[in-house]
């Protein structure tokens, strides 16, 4: 284990406060820097970023412990994180990760004693479609395999710098495979935002433009558009494409109609849930769109400020998202006076620093604010008292993509699509056991079936829908459809063929939520470790009929009583696991009686040894 | 009336606080030997259980063999198993040399503490071998109830003991869970 000879020099850390208010806000975003710069929080730091963003040095600590990609000791000049979603693990990904400490003479989760390097383990990191996945000083690597795994050794051991890398190794694909009416075509910049002016009617853009008002909200030709775009948003009947489908139109409204001195519009693109990856797809190739939902949500419901929160596991994306903000403030679509009509609004950028519960929409919040990324109770919605307590909107990228193309071609083209409740299309990630992985966009109804045709994996036994948090599908469900009215979906869609161990798949999500519980309530806190210690029991084989009761009374305690979703639905593979798939259960039942899961007689060997005894009772 | 109930207490990694607790009902320890008597028990002194009794009350963890090996006994001999109070449940504070090795904790003891003589870690065969960690009654065997507490309230004992002599399934309510 690699310790530290001598306290760092701290002058990076004070040239990078400098470039940060003095503003408990900004704790995370200035915790990440340091973190990207001294691959550790060291101590030295933490004394003066409490002082100068003016809070404690505990409240420091609690944030750095809080957040996966934030270390208080030295994880080394290169830190590996391997990706250990399903998806990465059936393609491999646990022998890839032993293989790589194996070549870098490493155990997983210690930094090598020469300080060089650490490996380890990170949930899903949004490259199910390429994986097995990882990250290398926060950049995304795919399509791992040994060759790669003996490249990347080669390349630490040598010190070579992650600039000179091959470009291959970093090579992420969009694999969009299946557009529809949504994404079938390239998005011109500034296309919505002029047709949402232009709502009150032919001239109202130029209305605007000339309206010579101090506040150009208070112009009529600004409100109608607004309005119109509204009533648009209305018409189209989208629903949020986060999971849970709130009325968009709802929320914008309930925003702009609240009184308050500044509100906020934030887009979330923490996309935590493993096995989902539109939102990387979005931000890489359709990134105008979604900042343009963005703008639009500003003009429609009166924000200045827009906040792009997304996961730190995209950070490879940070200068062509850097660019395109700087593209559209260039061309007049950001910034102070945008289509030369007065409206003022920006987008910043907010990055995660590994957290699943971070894409809770309070937790988001809490997190742009520079704490923990801990949900908040519920009332009052963000959209009442959000983001410093001001009226917020947030809406997945998804959903402000589609408000773009709602506020360019109306809310009757988009309702058009899709079902009666569920209008408009879908992205769905596919991933797990298919010939095509990838992005499809479908309008919502569509079948699992025909999904599965699409991609080539019809003969699969399960599909996990809307992601470890979401539903289990056997084959006799295979009709179902995926739309609010059935499957309501983030558009998560795992595919396990037949000759996958559905257990595994079990013991890999529950552990996922061990890790990532938030710890703020007990039943969450407490229960998701139970069931993950009750599902290794019977992984390992000592698992009786009473610890499936167990596995069952805790599953139905969780669900009904943990304080947010998290916790909420962290139970739910394991209810459907049971009803669906008992005989991957029954299996692994070699007992009857109950049996503890560890070993009584070895757990007195210490003290046999200890006082040398190896009499009758010296035994259980 | 049909024959009394048989009720058989112990305490194992235990301070016995949850037994003084149960003398705490009083006067309805008289109402209750109408109903019930008392097999093995710290209160009576009786050593092992004869034959089988319905309820046991086992006080404490398990941080050694002869605690693991009561508790067997008690499991085989009591058709319903009760832990009682906050070490049965959890481990308690005995479980707190849980966060040390026990050889870091008998070194501590009996090589390094202050004051002594003829310092070696006792292997005498009489005493219990320490298991590596205090666990809780229902990581060994199953349970059937659970009273939390440190101790469970006198009303709690004799609102689970009432209900169970009486063959009813024991539901505390809230108040006799609330400790502030």
């Amino acid at each position: 284990m690699w310790r530290e000879e001598a306290p760092p020099a701290l002058d990076a850390v004070h040239e990078i406060l400098g470039s940060h208010e003095r503003d408990p806000g900004e704790l995370l975003q200035v915790l990440i820097k340091v973190q990207h710069c001294y691959h550790y929080v060291p101590d030295g730091a933490v004394a003066l970023i409490a002082e100068h963003l003016r809070v404690t040095r505990a409240h420091v600590r609690g944030v750095t412990g809080f957040y996966s990609f934030l270390s208080d000791h030295y994880l080394g000049e290169y830190v590996v994180y391997c990706s250990d979603n399903i998806t990465d693990r059936m393609q491999g990904s646990t022998g890839l990760a032993t293989y790589l400490c194996n070549r870098l003479n490493v155990k997983l989760g210690d930094t090598r004693a020469d300080g060089r390097v650490s490996v380890h383990y990170t949930s899903c990191t949004g490259l199910c479609d390429q994986g097995p996945a990882a990250l290398v000083n926060g950049l995304a690597v795919t399509r791992l395999t040994r060759l790669r795994m003996d490249l990347i050794a080669e390349l630490i051991n040598k010190r070579a710098p992650l600039g000179t890398w091959p470009s291959e190794l970093f090579l992420v694909e969009d694999n969009f495979r299946r557009s529809d009416v949504m994404f079938r075509r390239s998005f011109e910049p500034g296309a919505a935002l002029q047709a949402a002016m232009r709502r009150g009617g032919d001239d109202t853009l130029r209305d605007i433009q000339h309206e010579e008002a101090v506040d150009p909200s208070s112009g009529h030709a600004w409100r109608r558009g607004a309005d119109e775009t509204l009533k648009e948003l209305y018409r189209s009947d989208l629903r949020g494409r986060g999971g849970a489908g709130f009325k968009a139109a709802i929320k914008w409204e309930t925003c702009r109609d609240i009184s308050a001195p500044e509100r906020y519009v934030v887009c979330n693109a923490d996309e935590g849930e493993p096995g989902t990856f539109k939102d990387r797809v979005l931000l890489t190739t359709y990134t105008d769109m979604v900042f343009e939902g963005m703008t639009v949500c500003g003009y429609v419901v009166g924000a200045t400020r827009g906040i792009l929160y997304i996961r730190q596991e995209y950070w490879y994306l940070k200068s062509h998202l850097e660019e395109v903000i700087a593209r559209r403030r260039d061309a007049n679509l950001l910034g102070r006076n945008i289509l030369g009509t007065g409206f003022a609004f920006d987008i910043d950028i907010h990055w995660g620093a590994g957290a699943y519960i971070a894409g809770m929409e309070t937790a988001l919040i809490e997190s742009i604010e520079g704490r923990r990324a801990k949900p908040r109770k519920r009332w009052p919605l963000p959209v009442v008292a959000g983001l410093n307590r001001r009226p917020t909107v947030v809406n997945n990228v998804e959903t402000f993509a589609a408000a773009a193309m709602i506020a360019l071609k109306g809310g009757a083209w988009f309702a058009g699509h899709g079902t009666a409740h569920s209008a408009g299309t879908k992205l769905f990630c596919v991933s797990g056991d298919c010939e095509r992985p990838g992005i499809y966009e479908y309008p919502f109804g569509v079948s699992v079936r025909e999904v599965l045709r699409d991609c080539g994996g019809l003969d699969a036994q399960a599909v996990q829908v809307s992601g470890p948090s979401g539903v289990t599908i056997t084959r006799i469900e295979f009709d179902r459809n995926l739309a609010f009215e059935d499957l309501s979906t983030v558009g998560t869609f795992m595919i396990f063929g037949p000759q996958r161990d559905l257990f595994d798949v079990v013991c890999n999500f529950t552990h996922f939520f061990r890790h990532e519980s938030c710890g703020l309530c007990t039943p969450c806190r407490v229960g998701t470790s139970l069931l993950a210690n009750l599902v290794d029991k019977v992984a390992a084989g000592k698992g009786s009929p009473m610890d499936i009761a167990e596995v069952e009374r805790i599953s139905q305690l969780l669900k009904t009583t943990a304080h947010c979703g998290l916790g909420q639905t962290a139970p739910n593979h394991l209810i459907d696991s049971l009803l669906k798939f008992r005989a991957e259960w029954d299996k692994r039942m070699v007992t009857t009686d109950f049996v503890p899961a560890f070993d009584l007689d070895a757990a007195l060997h210490e003290a046999r040894q200890l006082t040398g005894r190896d009499d009758a009772l010296a035994h259980l | 009336m049909a024959s009394k109930r048989k009720i058989a207490t112990c305490s194992l990694a235990g301070c016995f606080g949850c037994h003084m607790s149960l003398l705490d009902i009083d006067e309805r320890l008289l109402d209750l030997l109408e109903l019930a008597e008392f097999d093995r028990s710290p209160i009576n002194d009786i050593k092992e259980i004869k034959g089988m009794v319905d309820i046991g009350l086992v006080e404490g963890g398990l941080c050694n063999a002869e605690t693991v090996r009561v508790l067997h006994h008690f499991r085989d001999h009591c058709r319903v198993l009760v832990s009682v109070g906050e070490c049965a449940l959890t481990g308690g504070i005995p479980s707190m040399r849980n966060h040390h090795s026990l050889k870091a904790c008998l070194e501590e003891s009996y090589i390094r503490g202050v004051g002594v003589e003829n310092a070696h870690i006792p292997d005498d065969p009489e005493l219990p071998l320490l298991l590596d960690k205090v666990y809780p009654l229902h990581e060994v065997v199953t349970v059937d109830y659970h009273v939390p507490g440190c101790p469970p309230s006198a009303d709690a004992l004799w609102h689970v003991l009432s209900a169970l002599v009486a063959g009813r399934d024991p539901h505390l309510p809230p108040a006799l869970l609330k400790y502030d």
